[in-house]
């Protein structure tokens, strides 16, 4: 199959190992891998803020680009929230409303492309840390993935994995971060707390934008925790 | 900005930075939270019983006029007065008449968040009444003369040492911060209200169209004694409480009792249906029965939000929403706080001035997934900022992302970014957490992380 790699801004910006790691566990399981160079972003950042237009100026051409793709996979739940569940609302009445909800059919978060799709849960990754995973909330509650992750990390060799107390919000949420820094700040502080709990030397993900928000934090902080993204634990040997 | 949105974070960074706050609001939810997991599993399916309720109250909000004609029929027949109130003002009026012909002084109340809603307690004793509170958690904010912290636990911010403190104050009596001591110091104030008291006003959780029937449910048994006693009795109900069936309080008394409390059912549950009828030996001789709209029915016309008038006020969002456990109740400065607070606090009291409470959400659901009525409240919230930003955009805000989408939509011009971030990474170091710098709102408590001289894109460029 081909896979079209849709890799969201932040993580071509400022986490390209997210990336790298998700082309290489792709063509290991024995596809195809192509990534659109013209798309940038999904929109989400003014469309979370209200501003729809706008939105749909950076959201018309991703789906134009994507309208032939057999399969896309972005590196993200909160981006693949975005394509998946809010584009077809985003264009609904206008003249791509038809092309968003075919595109959103077709689009997959990374680990739930997998899992779900391909139905491959174990990779041959070693990554010898005892780890504890936060779940995005965008892939969580608008996509429902909880299972797929952690169904990939049970067959991780020498990985131990250990569940946080509480279910929470590591207070990123985009421009909410910026608009409301100390109730972002907080929220961010009490999902720390709740990783600290579990003795756990990396905290996993399948966003980086909530792994920014943790890491920024915890370097800032001092504290030793470290994090990392989903697929460089899964790529790793 | 308007003095709502400043007043807001001004609170917000107060009490979100408080430590003791957060620790304590966190253990109590804890315990909210087991309690009200043990209880769901009670449910033969929690999910069927959302869905149910969910579709009950569709059926119910949909079919407001006919379900409150017959409401109002029924309570008719058996000699309750009901008064329509279009407006929160409207509303103390018809009641501040009712206490105006019974010559009343005292009044005394159970728990009502509509009446919070119309600041009713302010109205009726700037008119010369004395309003006591009997339900304990209002009854301690209201000695401290605040509003309540949470719309299901009043005082919850409050600690036993604090209360009997104020105990000792107010009332001259605490003699431990034992809840048994201090509910026993409550409970002489109020048993001597209850028998002064000329009229009993209440709230209502439920009213039943098919039978005439406000249903109230409470803890502590001040509801029964509120309506028992006194001679005339008022309560005072939003429109949207209507359930169509006495059958449906099935499903919503266990329902509220677990997704408000972890409890199985609250511990008291009664069923008004009218005045002392002739043979009957007790119960207040008159019921005035007010239905308040209060922007309500505009709600009811907004049909991508309806669904909020489907609030059976539990509180179950605010329990697990990470914005309010982290300003608590009072920052929000509205009646209604946590996301159902959010979402219908623009429409109940303007978009433009309360649209901050839909932006200060990191939308990450928890509420949605609490609602036991499944209001959509996060995707609410979203609609709300969608409305607010159509209406009055914020010039460079809107400006901000015009800018954005010319650079993401032309590959050379995000390289070019990209790279004048890698570029400048010592500036923005130089300067970090400073006024100087342009990312302050982030780097004043979190680092950003180091950008790579490679991105992705290069990468994949390379590899080609």
């Amino acid at each position: 199959m081909t896979v079209t790699l849709f890799i969201p801004c932040f993580v071509d910006a400022l986490y390209p190992r997210a990336g790298i790691s998700m082309v290489e566990i792709l063509e290991r399981v024995g596809h195809r891998v192509v990534c659109p160079e013209e798309i940038a972003c999904c929109g989400q950042p003014p469309f979370n803020s209200g501003y729809h237009a706008e939105a749909r100026t950076i959201a018309t051409p991703v789906l134009e680009k994507l309208a032939d793709a057999e399969a896309i996979v972005i590196g993200s739940g909160s981006c693949g929230a975005m394509v998946k569940k809010f584009y077809p609302e985003l264009f609904a009445g206008t003249r791509h409303a038809e092309l968003a909800k075919q595109v959103a059919a077709r689009t997959w978060e990374f680990s739930d492309f997998l899992v779900s799709k391909l139905g491959v849960t174990d990779i041959g990754a070693k990554f010898p840390h005892k780890v504890t995973f936060h779940d995005g909330c965008h892939g969580l509650r608008e996509l429902g993935i909880q299972k797929q992750p952690r169904a990939l990390l049970a067959n991780v060799r020498e990985l131990e994995l250990v569940e946080m107390p509480e279910v929470s919000c590591c207070g990123f949420g985009g421009t909410f971060a910026a608009k409301f820094p100390m109730i972002s700040t907080a929220m961010g502080e009490v999902k720390c707390a709740s990783a600290a709990e579990t003795g756990a030397e990396y905290i996993v993900s399948s966003d980086s934008s909530c792994l920014m928000h943790i890491q920024g934090l915890l370097s800032r902080q001092g504290k030793p925790t470290k994090t990392i993204s989903l697929a460089e634990v899964l790529n790793a040997r | 900005m308007s003095t709502f949105v400043s007043e807001f974070k001004t609170r917000a960074t107060e009490k979100s930075g408080d430590l003791r706050h957060r620790q304590f609001i966190r253990t109590a939810l804890r315990g909210y939270e087991a309690a009200r997991d043990k209880r769901k599993g009670a449910f033969q399916s929690w999910e069927a019983a959302r869905q149910a309720a969910a579709e009950t109250k569709w059926e119910a909000v949909n079919h407001l006029d006919t379900h409150l004609e017959a409401l109002v029929a029924k309570l008719e027949a058996r000699g309750t007065k009901v008064h329509w109130a279009s407006t929160g003002a409207q509303a103390r009026e018809i009641i501040a008449k009712i206490l105006r012909e019974k010559n009343a002084r005292c009044i005394i109340k159970s728990k009502a968040m509509t009446s919070e809603e119309i600041h009713l307690n302010d109205a009726l004793e700037k008119e010369g009444f004395t309003v006591v509170e009997s339900d304990l958690g209002e009854f301690i904010v209201q000695l401290r003369h605040e509003t309540p912290y949470h719309i299901v636990f009043p005082s919850m911010h409050l600690t036993r040492g604090e209360i009997r403190d104020l105990f000792q104050k107010e009332i001259g009596d605490a003699p431990s911060d034992s809840p048994e001591d201090l509910t026993m110091v409550a409970r002489r104030v109020m048993r001597q209200k209850y028998i002064t008291a000329d009229v009993g006003f209440t709230g209502a959780n439920f009213a039943i169209a098919e039978t005439g029937m406000i249903s109230i449910t409470e803890n502590e048994g001040n509801s029964r004694l509120t309506s028992a006693l006194p001679k005339t009795m008022i309560t005072l109900i939003g429109i949207e409480k209507v359930l169509p069936r006495f059958a449906d309080l099935a499903l919503f008394l266990p329902m509220l009792a677990t997704a408000g409390a972890g409890q199985p059912m609250t511990c008291y549950n009664t069923m008004y249906s009218g005045p002392r009828q002739p043979g009957e030996c007790d119960g207040p001789e008159e019921w005035h029965v007010v239905l308040l709209d209060n922007r309500r029915t505009e709600l009811l016309a907004d049909a991508e939000q309806r669904d909020s008038l489907h609030c059976i006020r539990c509180g179950a969002c605010l329990n697990v929403c990470p914005i309010f456990r982290n300003v608590g109740g009072h920052t929000y400065g509205t009646t209604y706080s946590g996301p159902v607070g959010a979402v219908i606090t623009p429409h109940l009291r303007g978009l433009q001035d309360w649209k901050h409470l839909s932006n200060a959400s990191s939308l990450c659901g928890a509420c949605t997934e609490a609602c036991p009525v499944k209001i959509d409240l996060h995707h609410h919230l979203l609609q709300n900022r969608r409305n607010a930003s159509a209406s009055e955009p914020a010039f460079f805000e809107k400006l901000a992302y015009q800018l954005f989408g010319i650079v993401a939509n032309e590959p050379k011009f995000w390289s070019l970014a990209k790279k004048i971030g890698w570029l400048t990474q010592p500036l923005q170091r130089a300067v970090k957490g400073s006024a100087l710098d342009p990312a302050k709102a982030w780097t004043k408590t979190r680092d950003l992380p180091p950008m790579p001289q490679e991105t992705f894109k290069d990468w994949w460029r390379n590899r080609k």
